[in-house]
């Protein structure tokens, strides 16, 4: 059984983000990138599913221009056994990355698809329920943790009251969230054996997907600042202190 | 002139909070605002709605099949009742939206606007990204408008309404793919998170469940709710449903107090609205102090038991 994962290349969650003083945009020049966190989960996940026996094949797929080949090679060191770039030089937005994405998973026959819950650069939160919905498959998002078994998966998701547990038939399509398995540090040799690992690339075009309609953005702002504050010495001035806004 | 249909997030027969605050959000859009209730027996959730200020017409879906709120069968519903005329369709910013909204929109083919803060007209929004750190004023393509609402920025419609009750029946074949299993929820006698005026959260420096109880001796002496850092729930002191940040609830109390939180970007992103921010860290450097109205440098294992005798 075949497992697609999706992995995005980001700016890495440590850079402190600087909006361009002309409101045009994040500055991403010259600033570190990765993979996008909760893909590292996915691709993780993927991976423990294969050393159990639950999946035989792993494929990693992103959409970007040629610097992502990079994430895909960090994919390929993980375990993913090859990987797939679909070029595309410019914005991607999560329902033409959906489409792409779905057309890939159904040209492979694979029956698991592992996208991230969100990519911390857009923070849509959208890409893998629209490959379940474009798909007509089962979504099980937010996972925190995955049983795969004979053509079934049971998910437990964390949602706003608890934890949820459903049970879905494959093919489908899981997201990751932040408590799903740690991922794994990934050794020197794995990075060069990473290198020789196949990786295709291929066109929106080619698959057949023509990019939908976009949001446009208009400006791009920093949030409102919060000034610092007064630091008090004391339990007793912090009671007064509160008491004096009228908040306790 | 904007139609709008606000979907209704309910569990247990009783509406959820988020709804009012979505109904505001359409309330600033403007138009008329309909809200859709599926359900398997509808009517004591519809009741509750039809009372919000600003709703139209309540529209009702009994179905076995919405026992539970499963996104790949609610979508479809959606879909067929969205191609009546809607112009927005507006689901909370929850864990159900974010399920939910994405399915019904690669559905209906349009882009999706996540987490909208601010309305700017009928199709132009402010929606945070990067964690809350860059905040972008986006305009939808042409065609229906599919959006979750970003609870902490708006303020709930007052009740006051008395809007009318309509059932109606689908013919949409639901899939049987996905089956719900169990819920295991976390029964709080506290205020709930996401709508309290006052919250306590504590991080990974409270180093135990049992430590935790420091934090709820304070929350239950000023009414607050109690939510925690990713580091701490990772750490198994607190269940996930009480995590606060990027990737856990977004909240905007009156007052915030996070205790032993080092205030990293992705927790600050959950509390960016709230009104008044306390720290108490023992480490003067902690980036926490940066955003906080009141700092106080201390053990919280002394700090905090002092605090909630004061008070
Ligand atoms: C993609 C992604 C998403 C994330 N989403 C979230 C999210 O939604 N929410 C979230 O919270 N985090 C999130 N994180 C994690 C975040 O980056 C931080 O790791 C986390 O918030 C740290 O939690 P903390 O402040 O409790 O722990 P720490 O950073 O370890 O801070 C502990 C603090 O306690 C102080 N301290 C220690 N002992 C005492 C004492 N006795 N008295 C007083 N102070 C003391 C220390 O000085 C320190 O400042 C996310 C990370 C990633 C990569
Ligand atoms: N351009 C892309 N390339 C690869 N994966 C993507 C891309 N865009 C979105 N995804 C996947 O979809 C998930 C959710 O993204 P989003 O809907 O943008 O928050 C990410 O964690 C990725 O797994």
């Amino acid at each position: 059984m075949k497992a697609l994962v999706s992995v995005k290349r980001v700016v890495d969650y440590n850079v402190r983000i600087q909006v361009k003083s002309d409101g045009s945009g994040v500055v991403t020049d010259g600033v570190k990138h990765s993979m996008n966190p909760f893909d590292e989960i996915a691709m993780e996940e993927a991976v423990r599913l294969r050393e159990k026996g639950k999946i035989t094949e792993i494929v990693a797929v992103s959409i970007g221009s040629e610097k992502s080949e990079e994430t895909l090679r960090t994919a390929l060191a993980f375990g993913a056994d090859r990987a797939i770039l679909i070029k595309e030089a410019g914005e991607v937005q999560p329902l033409t990355a959906a489409k792409a994405l779905a057309a890939v998973f159904k040209k492979e026959g694979a029956q698991l698809f592992i996208a991230g819950k969100q990519a911390i650069d857009d923070d849509a939160n959208q890409t893998g329920q629209m490959v379940a919905s474009l798909l007509d498959i089962a979504q099980a998002t937010f996972a925190s943790r995955v049983d795969v078994d004979g053509g079934k998966a049971v998910v437990t998701r964390e949602v706003d009251a608890g934890l949820e547990t459903l049970e879905v038939d494959l093919p489908a399509v899981i997201t990751a969230d932040l408590r799903l398995n740690e991922p794994r540090y990934l050794k020197l040799p794995d990075i060069m054996k990473a290198k020789k690992k196949p990786l295709d690339t291929t066109t929106l075009g080619d698959l057949g997907v023509t990019a939908a309609a976009g949001i446009k953005t208009t400006k791009t702002s920093p949030p409102p600042s919060r000034s610092k504050g007064i630091v008090v010495k004391t339990v007793d001035e912090l009671v007064a202190a509160l008491k004096a806004k009228g908040l306790l | 002139m904007s139609k709008i249909l606000v979907i209704a997030e309910h569990a247990e027969g009783k509406l959820n909070a988020s709804v009012s605050k979505t109904l505001a959000a359409a309330a600033k859009i403007g138009g008329e605002v309909d809200v859709l209730v599926l359900a398997a027996d509808g009517a004591a959730v519809a009741a509750q709605a039809a009372q919000l200020a600003g709703v139209t017409k309540v529209l009702v879906v009994n179905n076995a099949a919405n026992t539970q709120a499963l996104a790949a069968l609610l979508a479809p519903q959606i879909v067929e009742v969205a191609k009546s005329g809607y112009t927005h369709l507006l689901f909370p910013g929850t864990t159900f939206g974010k399920d939910l909204a994405p399915r019904v929109a690669a559905k209906l083919d349009v882009q999706q606007v996540s987490d909208i803060m601010a309305v700017h007209g009928a199709s132009s929004f402010d929606r945070p990204t990067y964690a809350g750190n860059a905040i972008t004023t986006v305009e939808a393509p042409a065609g229906i408008v599919v959006a979750t609402v970003r609870l902490a920025s708006f303020t709930a419609v007052a009740q006051g309404g008395s809007a009318a009750v309509e059932t109606l029946s689908i013919s949409a074949t639901l899939p049987g793919h996905t089956r719900f299993v169990k819920l295991e929820a976390q029964k709080s006698e506290r205020p709930d998170l996401q709508s309290a005026a006052r919250v306590v959260s504590g991080g990974r420096a409270m180093g135990s469940s049992d430590n935790f109880k420091i934090i709820y001796e304070l929350a239950d002496k000023i009414g607050a709710g109690v939510g925690a850092s990713r580091a701490a729930v990772d750490s198994g002191y607190v269940p996930n449903d009480m995590q606060v940040g990027q990737t856990g609830k977004i909240i905007a109390p009156e007052l915030y107090f996070a205790i032993g939180i080092s205030g990293a970007i992705q927790h600050l992103a959950g509390i960016k609205d709230a009104r008044t921010i306390v720290a108490i860290n023992k480490d003067a450097e902690a980036p926490i102090f940066e955003v906080a109205d009141f700092g106080l440098v201390a053990d919280l294992f002394t700090a905090v038991p002092e605090l909630s005798s004061k008070l």
